[in-house]
């Protein structure tokens, strides 16, 4: 089985948001940089069927070279070989452009990802590629299981989920608890440095830019109620807060 | 031309946050002097439809078949596809939820669409066609330009306060090829809950973190989402540990949601924690700890124990009713 995992390269969880350059650009200084949480989880599902069931694991990272630790961590994690399209992935369509690029060429049974960035948080990357690919994309997956060419599947739906089972190739996009993180070894680490990483130069254009960036506005105090009285909180929400 | 709204249809019902959709495009339709059109995909009586005639909507086009009772993201996207197509649309509106998104994803695919989700305001058309959205999981806001000559934007829950009329929406129902491979990933089972509020369809949320101490304590916050008729919530590690079920997870990987009232019981405010529920109108906070980070981000707060605090709530709200 050929497996392609697509990354992302996203400030960590914790980092402070601010923007530079009169609020054109986000201000990348003191910020970490991770593998996308969610592509973390698709990442360590994939190495996981691998494992299982032999083949290979090609981790692909539309990004710039500054995005060079998140895919050695990858190949440290268990991938064996990676792509980076060299180009900023500013736009959803672009980057999906990428994938199904790469993805045409490779020939891989699954394209998995996570279902969405946490950066921009548009979730439709997956689908995206499944239309230009031809083929069936699903999202979010939350259980994979590969038996022969059939992908055994449970997707989160609202309130609940849903069980599939699809005949490869697949594009999916992936979320816990499919597997979980997973944490480079000192031998993983060892041996990412010395496997292959191809640059390769985008295709296409981007349909969408950035025009200007801003915050919300900053929250009022916090009215604290003592416990003794906690009845109260309720006609403060119907009278003062009108929610209820 | 038109604005096609893609209206989700669930348990035979169109979507609250769907109509908020139909209202956005009939204001979009204004501004840019089309005509809107409105796309139904599944199972609905008529009479469920009409309804969006009060968001705005003169016709409603209704496409089922019994391969669309059940959500099918390549069937439904090929549906979408072609009413773009057949009515000249170029500019398509969706609510932002996980069907959605996958659904108007392939349709960018297929259209070479720009698409921008979470979009929070009407566009600015002063020059081309931008839209503001919410990034970085609610902590900032990009304003973005779109400029393909198809569009697609999936709109945040709360984006537009809709006026509501009583005109009611024509039903025509619309067919659509479905392409082969949508058949290809076939459901096996659904399991569901059912009689409850989705989570990012909810106004009022009763949420529980760790400091509940575990699955069998969780009835006084039940007992209050039940008198409040709220949808219930948790943090990561109480999904994680399986005392909630996972649908339940709400912050940076889970549901992101955007109630009127969310009330947070004994969850610390961790920040990827807030990236999903700070887009709540009213954070209430309870917590025995007076320097829980959640307090910075609260509207009101109650140092105090859960156990005690939420009984007093529920039968103040029960004393309303
Ligand atoms: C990449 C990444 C992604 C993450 N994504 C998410 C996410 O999406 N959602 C999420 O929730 N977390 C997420 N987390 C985890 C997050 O960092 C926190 O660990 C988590 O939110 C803490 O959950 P908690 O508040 O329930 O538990 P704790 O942090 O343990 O807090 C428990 C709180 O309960 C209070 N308490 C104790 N007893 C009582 C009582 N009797 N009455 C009232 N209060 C009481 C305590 O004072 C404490 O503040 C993520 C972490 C990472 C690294």
């Amino acid at each position: 089985m050929k497996i392609l995992v697509c990354i992302s390269s996203v400030p960590d969880t914790t980092a402070k948001i601010s923007f530079s350059d009169n609020n054109t650009s986000f201000n990348k200084e003191g910020v970490a940089l991770i593998i996308g949480p969610y592509d973390d989880y698709a990442l360590a599902r994939a190495v996981e069927l691998k494992e299982e069931s032999g083949g290979t694991l090609t981790v692909l990272n539309v990004g710039t070279s500054e995005t060079e630790p998140q895919i050695r961590k990858a190949l440290a994690i268990g991938a064996d070989d990676a792509i980076r399209v060299d180009a900023e992935p500013t736009d959803s369509f672009f980057v999906a452009e990428q994938i199904a690029h790469i993805a045409k060429e490779g020939n891989y049974d699954l394209i998995m990802m996570g279902r969405e960035t946490t950066d921009y948080n548009s979730g439709v990357v997956h689908g995206i590629v499944g239309q230009i690919l031809g083929i069936p994309s699903l999202s979010p997956v939350m259980e994979l299981t590969i038996e022969g060419n059939t992908a055994k599947i449970s997707r989160e739906i609202e309130g609940g989920k849903e069980k599939l089972e699809a005949s490869l190739p697949l594009v999916l996009g992936c979320q816990e608890p499919i597997a979980e993180w997973k944490i480079a070894n000192m031998r993983g680490i060892m041996s990412a440095r010395k496997k292959p990483l191809n640059v390769v130069p985008p295709v296409g254009e981007a349909l969408t830019s950035v025009t200007n960036y801003s915050m919300p506005p900053e929250k009022g105090a916090c009215k604290m109620i003592p416990a003794e009285e906690a009845e109260a909180l309720i006609e403060l929400l119907r009278k003062e807060a009108k929610v209820i | 031309m038109s604005v096609l709204v893609y209206a989700e249809i669930a348990e035979g019902t169109l979507k609250n946050t769907s109509l908020e959709a139909i209202y956005y495009g009939s204001k979009v339709a204004e501004q840019t002097s089309q005509s809107l059109l409105v796309l139904a995909i599944g199972k609905a009586e008529n009479t469920a439809l009409e309804i969006a005639g009060n968001y705005g909507a003169s016709k409603v086009l209704h496409a089922n078949s019994s391969n669309l009772e059940v959500a099918n993201i390549v069937a439904y996207s090929d549906v979408l596809t072609q009413a773009a197509e057949k009515f000249d649309s170029k500019i398509i509106i969706t609510a932002k939820s996980s069907l959605a998104d996958a659904v108007t994803a392939r349709t960018a695919g297929a259209l070479q669409a720009g698409v921008v989700g979470n979009v929070t305001e009407l566009p600015d058309l002063s020059n081309g066609f931008t839209v503001t959205r919410s990034i970085f999981t609610g902590k900032a806001f990009a304003q973005t330009s779109i400029n393909s000559d198809v569009k697609i934007l999936g709109l945040k829950k709360n984006a537009i306060s809709p006026e509501v009329s009583d005109v009611k929406a024509t039903i025509e129902s619309f067919n659509a090829e479905i392409s082969e491979g949508a058949m290809n990933a076939k459901v096996v089972d659904t399991i569901k809950a059912t009689g409850v509020v989705p989570l990012p369809e909810a106004d009022l949320v009763v949420s529980g973190g760790r400091g509940l101490k575990g699955p069998e304590h969780w009835q006084p916050l039940l007992d209050l989402a039940d008198a409040l008729g709220a949808s219930t919530a948790c943090s990561k590690p109480v999904s994680d540990l399986d005392w909630r079920p996972h649908h339940e997870h709400v912050g940076q990987t889970g549901v992101k949601i955007a109630p009127n009232l969310y009330i947070a019981c004994g969850i610390s405010g961790a920040i990827q924690h807030l990236a999903g529920v700070n887009s709540s109108k009213v954070i209430v906070v309870i917590n025995t700890d007076p320097e829980a980070p959640f307090f910075k981000a609260a509207d009101y707060g109650i140092v105090g124990d859960a156990f005690e605090v939420l009984p007093k709530l529920t039968a103040a709200v029960k004393a309303l009713n």
